[in-house]
């Protein structure tokens, strides 16, 4: 890589934190595939390097990039593992670099341990998950929402996650450059969660449509060197980061540190510091937080599903609508932390909540624990296991059964 | 055509180009200024085993974005013929290649039999472009995207040392259309 090339491709980080891109010049449609979009959108939101070992159904990201990245002056690796991989992320982002990870189910539990430790050592970083079906090796080419708790909790230690679940290209578009946009913000790890069909669908995207998004990029310290803590924290818990090579002296641990960085046994340091990691996400939250709702205005039904399952929910919608029925749709742009407060406020006029997910059932605990002024029965599942979608049809006979 | 919604299957086993058919017909359909999504289903091998592509063109948003009710079904092996056949739509076309399918279920004025493999390998000296044959046979009979986009498309997807055949095959499956059409 030419540290000059790289210079003049990269926007400058040393001092705004938000950069406004000019919408292109002429509208153009063009079809584009759901993992290429992922990695168009990194570069678009200033990926400097990718490290990665190729799994379907994810390998497109890495397959672009690995075209595209050099020519920017980024940097691509295929290391020998994920392991190898998320360790190569951190160590690229503690440098200072954007840096981004793809990988599919048997490769992002290999990350979760280096996923906690950029968490802890509050290093920014994005984390693509195009979910296949498992357990283990399972299904490498066929679609599972199998990895809802894992990317919540697969990483030990409890500590919070930020999750977005994208459900058209265009989305994954935005989505990607957006969880480049609150990683650099809130100095943590943001995962992509995709479902294998997004990944691999093509679908026509307009190119106006995606060339105008803010790029933010991490605060950097203005203190004097002496004066600076990497740890530090604000009203929100938000603090500026220096990178190495910049003059500032830090030190990284996967241990519970002080301000500085280094290891610390005290229960108030040790309190200050997991403070910081649960509270600048949840006194963030509104920041952090996308909700969409699908006429749910004057629903009576509502259908809860995120990435391919919402758009057959949607399908199912518009049928039974036709009819003169009322239901609608939420649907979670972000996972995770869960928008408890959305979906309380929108189901609580609704009468039955529908929960469709490709896997065993995770979310709809979650919609279980929000709506205890309901009866077990008015919370329905659908669940579907077999590599298949679930199809408008399956969600529609549901709607209809209730109704 | 102007159908509202279309719904396209290209079915048969991974190695027969179908994902890249899919493509190209998608790539079509945005050149005809057309709502699209493709997707497809195939499993972990790299030829052999049952493979498919799905389109759907549309003028208003398409949300659910795998083909159920067929317009227009290709069928290149028996197995996806026997598979798919029943999901394919009263009206719809049903296009076979019958140097390998040799059994169908379905008597109908829209069923169009063709030995698409051979007459690649007779007139192209090749069988690789049975895809595109196949493909511009489709499009001339179910008119979902015009041929000028065909043509655009393949030109754009297909890697650039295969244009040329890609072309001809193109051409081949338009004529063959043209003496076929019921």
């Amino acid at each position: 890589m030419s540290a000059k090339k790289k210079q003049e491709n990269q926007p400058d980080k040393t001092n705004s934190s938000v950069l406004v891109k000019e919408p292109s010049e002429k509208p153009k449609t063009v079809l584009m595939q759901g993992n290429e979009a992922v990695a168009l959108a990194a570069m678009e939101a200033g990926l400097d390097f990718y490290a990665g070992y190729p799994i379907t159904p994810s390998t497109e990201v890495a397959e672009v990039l690995a075209d595209k990245l050099p020519q920017r002056g980024g940097t691509i690796i295929q290391m020998e593992d994920e392991i190898a991989s998320i360790c190569a992320v951190v160590g690229a982002s503690l440098a200072g670099a954007k840096a981004m990870t793809a990988t599919s189910g048997p490769g992002f539990s290999l990350m979760q341990e280096g996923i906690g430790y950029a968490k802890i050592a509050e290093t920014p970083c994005v984390v693509v998950n195009v979910q296949r079906g498992g357990p283990s090796t399972g299904l490498p080419t066929k679609p599972s929402q199998g990895d809802m708790m894992q990317s919540r909790w697969g990483s030990h230690g409890d500590s919070p996650a930020i999750v977005l679940y994208p459900d058209s290209v265009k989305e994954i578009y935005e989505l990607t450059i957006r969880a480049f946009n609150l990683s650099e913000k809130y100095r943590t790890c943001v995962v992509l969660l995709l479902d294998e069909v997004i990944g691999h669908m093509r679908e026509a995207v307009s190119v106006p449509d995606i060339s105008k998004y803010r790029v933010v990029n991490r605060l950097k310290p203005t203190v004097p060197p002496e004066w600076y803590k990497h740890y530090d924290e604000d009203q929100k818990y938000l603090s500026p980061v220096a990178s190495y090579g910049e003059g500032y002296r830090f030190h990284v641990t996967g241990l519970s540190h002080d301000k500085y960085g280094f290891p610390t046994n005290k229960a108030s340091e040790i309190a200050t510091m997991t403070r910081r990691l649960k509270k600048k996400i949840t006194q963030n939250i509104r920041d952090i937080i996308q909700i969409e709702s699908f006429m749910m205005e004057d629903a009576k039904v509502a259908v809860f599903a995120a990435g391919i399952v919402a758009r057959s929910a949607k399908s199912a919608i518009n049928a039974v609508r036709k009819e003169g029925f009322k239901v609608g749709l939420l649907r979670p742009l972000t996972i995770w932390p869960f928008p408890d407060v959305a979906v309380q406020r929108m189901l609580k006029n609704v009468e039955t909540v529908i929960v469709p997910e490709m896997n065993q059932g995770q979310i709809i605990h979650e919609i279980e624990r929000l709506t205890k002024e309901k009866n077990d029965s008015d919370i329905k599942r659908i669940q579907r296991t077999d590599g298949e979608l679930i199809t408008p049809s399956e969600i529609y006979k549901k709607i209809k059964e209730v109704l | 055509m102007n159908k509202r919604f279309n719904e396209i299957r290209l079915s048969g086993s991974g190695g027969q180009g179908l994902v890249l058919a899919g493509i190209v017909l998608a790539n079509a359909a945005v050149i005809d200024k057309k709502k699209v999504t493709q997707t497809q289903s195939y499993g972990p091998e790299s030829r052999g085993g049952a493979s498919r592509a799905d389109v759907i063109i549309s003028n208003e948003e398409i949300y659910f974005p795998e083909a159920t009710r067929f317009d227009t079904l290709l069928a290149l092996t028996q197995e996806a013929c026997d598979k798919f056949l029943f999901d394919l739509k009263d009206d719809g076309y049903l296009i076979v290649d019958n140097s390998i399918v040799k059994n169908i279920a379905l008597v109908s004025s829209t069923v169009y039999e063709l030995p698409f493999t051979e007459i690649a390998l007779e007139k192209l000296g090749s069988a690789l472009p049975t895809n595109i044959l196949s493909l511009a046979f489709l499009v001339k009979i179910s008119g979902v995207v015009s041929d000028k986009a065909l043509k655009e498309a393949i030109e754009r997807t297909v890697k650039k040392a295969f244009v040329d055949i890609n072309i001809k095959a193109m051409k081949l499956g338009f004529e063959l259309a043209k003496k076929t059409k019921k």
